[in-house]
């Protein structure tokens, strides 16, 4: 298992360099810059941007200097945050005036006093909390509609269920989140209709520090229309893997053994059922942390989706490669804790 | 002695898209307590729907027993509650099922899975439970039973896997065992010694046994009595021997003579039936051997025979003498 484990973070290192060198290929073949604007600035004004950033630079080295920057640690006396060149995510204090420092994703060209490690500081928890909340929603609802409709097969309960899991599947977040504020904002004002109910600086770099009817109150209807769909797919998935788990031997098996049927269903079919529900729990994860955007702009939440978005029109290249990455390391990392959670389930399944 | 089941007139369907297919039409048969009763007949007769509808046990929907009684110590399984039916399964009536690899729940293992009956059943606690089911598991042969408990069904081999469903279905000692087929999935050496187990357990625990198989050669060692089934038919009954001496339906004759014998010096073809048994969407009104029956005579097509007593304890649904081939009186 630990083998397993260390093989798959050895896998994760060339996941970040294929990505990175695809993104970074990518990101310098589409044309544009990211100093074009409608009015042009100076030349001169573009050359020394341009030396400022290495822009100027042979491609090669710029991809170099990137990786560099990122992989490998510093021991200097600096203090964490001198400079927005020289911004760390990760600073350790060994001695008196002593720091390690390690991955540097550079600064952001548009927003000038901001570095790529202050969005993941500020901004890319938001997003983490609203993704683990939705995902929560997704379980909390498709499971148990899935058992419901898989129990009460080709009854009111199950057309009920998949009605509103197709419902679910088909209404995207821009339709489904004004419809939410509408109703819960602003006509019956039981919500508020936008905002974050945290603020950095955020335990252990992601979780909010208080977490009272305030911060609820602002992540139920965000989480409820992120989370919406994938909760249909969970019911569907769910509703399929229980029918089929039904019809197997041992269920029959532990039928003849005179178990009630209540035990048949939460000893003998239920665990077995939720195998393939978790192997799709991985990639669902990590598209609802990425997927924020469009419900991040409805609700008006300080995520990081409005910043990965605008730095593709921006030609931000630090920002584009920084969350490009962390989306592929998270990736990794949710599929990773799926793989160790699936042995956990299957007795069969073993790792080496 | 007293009938410990009394199975009569069973008729189980079930409604499938084709329409309704009549899997049992009206099976009659008495278990002696301690006996052994062998149920014989190819592939889709309606074996194991005949012995899971006793059991209640028949998917529904699709199935539904839609007649009959079995009568278990003056009680019709049939007409019981849910809850009393429960109590019946795994503590008075154990099952074993064909395929061992998938009859065990793959995430559960196997101490749990042998001492839930135990459980549920018996009042014992998980701890008292795991422990007799780990003699249970020494008594059907398993090497080092109590380190074994806590191993998965995949971590046995097939043979051993078998002996483990035989325990699980022997640990409350109910008073009768049904094997549906428990030997098919297995190779030939591990037949003969799940054969002896079965024997040696019934010598120790003194249940009745129904051992429902296609091999007749298995029954001939095992079985006091033997049920031909055909069709959803009983199509003739005897003493063990009496079947095999003297089989009365030409269907009987065929499996015996599609049996590989040992005996005979020349290397002798194995003759087997030709022709397949028929799609039951209705009820037989005519013998349902007919179209594959050498001694066919025009009555078989008017009237499908009941069982007709043709000699001490033998009965037999068939209206020609299969040795003169001529109209039974
Ligand atoms: N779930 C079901 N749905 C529809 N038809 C069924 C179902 N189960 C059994 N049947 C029908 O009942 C008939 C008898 O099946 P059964 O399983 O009792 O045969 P069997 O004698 O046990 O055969 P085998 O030796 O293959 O186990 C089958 O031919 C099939 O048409
Ligand atoms: S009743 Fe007729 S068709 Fe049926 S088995 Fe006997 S001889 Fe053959
Ligand atoms: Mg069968």
């Amino acid at each position: 298992m630990g083998r397993f484990v260390a093989r798959r973070i050895l896998y994760m290192f060339a996941v970040i360099l294929v990505v990175s060198a695809i993104t970074f290929g990518l990101m310098h073949a589409v044309p544009g810059g990211p100093f074009e604007r409608e009015k042009p600035l100076p030349p001169e004004i573009i050359a020394n941007l341009e030396k400022r950033y290495h822009l100027d630079e042979p491609l090669l080295m710029q991809y170099g200097r990137y990786l560099y920057e990122i992989f490998i640690p510093r021991i200097d006396s600096n203090r964490p945050g001198l400079s927005l060149e020289n911004d760390f995510l990760i600073n350790i204090r060994l001695g008196e005036s002593t720091w390690f420092h390690w991955m540097n994703f550079g600064p952001s060209y548009s927003s000038r006093s901001r570095t790529v490690n202050d969005i993941f500081r500020d901004n890319l928890p938001v997003s983490f909390q609203l993704g683990i909340m939705a995902l929560t929603v997704a379980i909390l609802l498709g499971v148990p509609l899935g058992i419901i409709a898989a129990l009460k097969q080709n009854t009111i309960f199950d057309y009920f269920g998949m009605s509103v899991a197709i419902f679910g599947v088909s209404v995207p977040v821009i339709v489904l989140g004004p419809l939410l504020i509408w109703i819960f904002g602003v006509t019956l004002r039981w919500l508020p209709p936008t905002g974050w109910g945290s603020k950095p600086p955020y335990v252990m770099g992601v979780f909010p520090s208080t977490m009272g009817w305030d911060y609820w109150k602002h992540a139920i209807m965000p989480a409820v229309a992120l989370g919406l769909g994938s909760s249909a797919i969970i019911a569907r998935l769910t509703r399929a893997s229980l029918l089929q788990v039904v019809r197997e031997d041992y269920i029959r098996t532990a039928r003849a053994k005179g178990l009630k049927e209540r035990l048949v269903l939460t000893r003998h079919a239920l665990k077995n059922s939720l195998i393939p529900v978790v192997t799709v729990l991985g990639p669902m994860f990590a598209a609802l942390v990425t997927g924020t955007f469009v419900t991040e702009i409805t609700f008006g939440i300080p995520g990081m989706g409005r910043y990965f978005v605008t730095s593709i029109t921006n030609r931000d290249y630090p920002v584009i490669m920084g969350t490009i990455l962390l989306y592929a390391v998270f990736l990794v990392v949710a599929n990773l804790i799926v793989d160790l959670l699936y042995a956990f389930l299957d007795p069969r399944i073993r790792y080496e | 002695m007293a009938d410990l089941l009394n199975v009569q007139g069973l008729e189980t369907q079930f409604r499938t898209r084709e329409g309704t297919v009549h899997a049992v039409n009206g099976v009659s048969f008495q278990l002696k307590e301690g006996e052994t009763l062998g149920i014989v007949g190819e592939s889709g007769c309606g074996k194991s729907v005949t012995v899971m509808s006793v059991l209640r046990l028949i998917p529904s929907p699709p199935g539904k027993v839609v007649a009959g009684k079995a009568v278990y110590q003056g009680k019709d399984l049939l007409k019981m509650t849910d809850e009393e039916i429960r109590h019946i399964r795994g503590a008075q009536i154990g099952l074993v099922f064909q395929d061992p690899m998938t009859s065990f729940n793959p995430v559960l293992t196997i101490g749990r899975q042998v001492a839930e009956p135990l459980e549920i059943h018996m009042g014992m606690s998980r701890k008292q439970a795991l422990e007799r089911a780990a003699e249970m598991l020494e008594m059907v042969g398993i090497p080092n039973a109590k380190e074994r408990l806590n191993d998965y069904p995949h971590q046995f081999s097939g043979g051993m896997r078998q002996r483990v469903m035989i325990a699980m279905a022997l640990v409350c000692t109910p008073q009768i065992l049904i094997a549906d087929e428990p030997t098919t999935a297995l190779d030939v050496t591990i037949q003969a010694q799940i054969v002896d187990l079965v024997k040696r357990l019934q010598h120790e625990l003194g249940m009745a046994i129904i051992w429902i198989t296609h091999d007749l050669g298995i029954i001939a060692g095992l079985a006091q009595r033997v049920l031909v089934m055909y069709a959803g038919q009983v199509i003739e009954e005897a003493p063990v021997k009496e079947l095999y001496g003297n089989p009365q339906h030409p269907y009987t004759l065929g499996l015996l003579n599609s049996l590989p014998r040992l005996d005979s010096d020349e290397h002798r073809r194995l003759a087997s039936i030709d022709g397949l048994p028929p799609v039951l969407l209705s009820k037989p009104t005519s013998c349902p051997f007919a179209p594959r029956c050498k001694y066919a005579i025009e009555r078989c097509l008017a009237e499908n025979p009941p069982l007709l007593q043709v000699g001490p304890d033998h009965y037999a649904a068939c209206w020609v003498h299969p040795e003169t081939g001529r109209p039974r009186e």
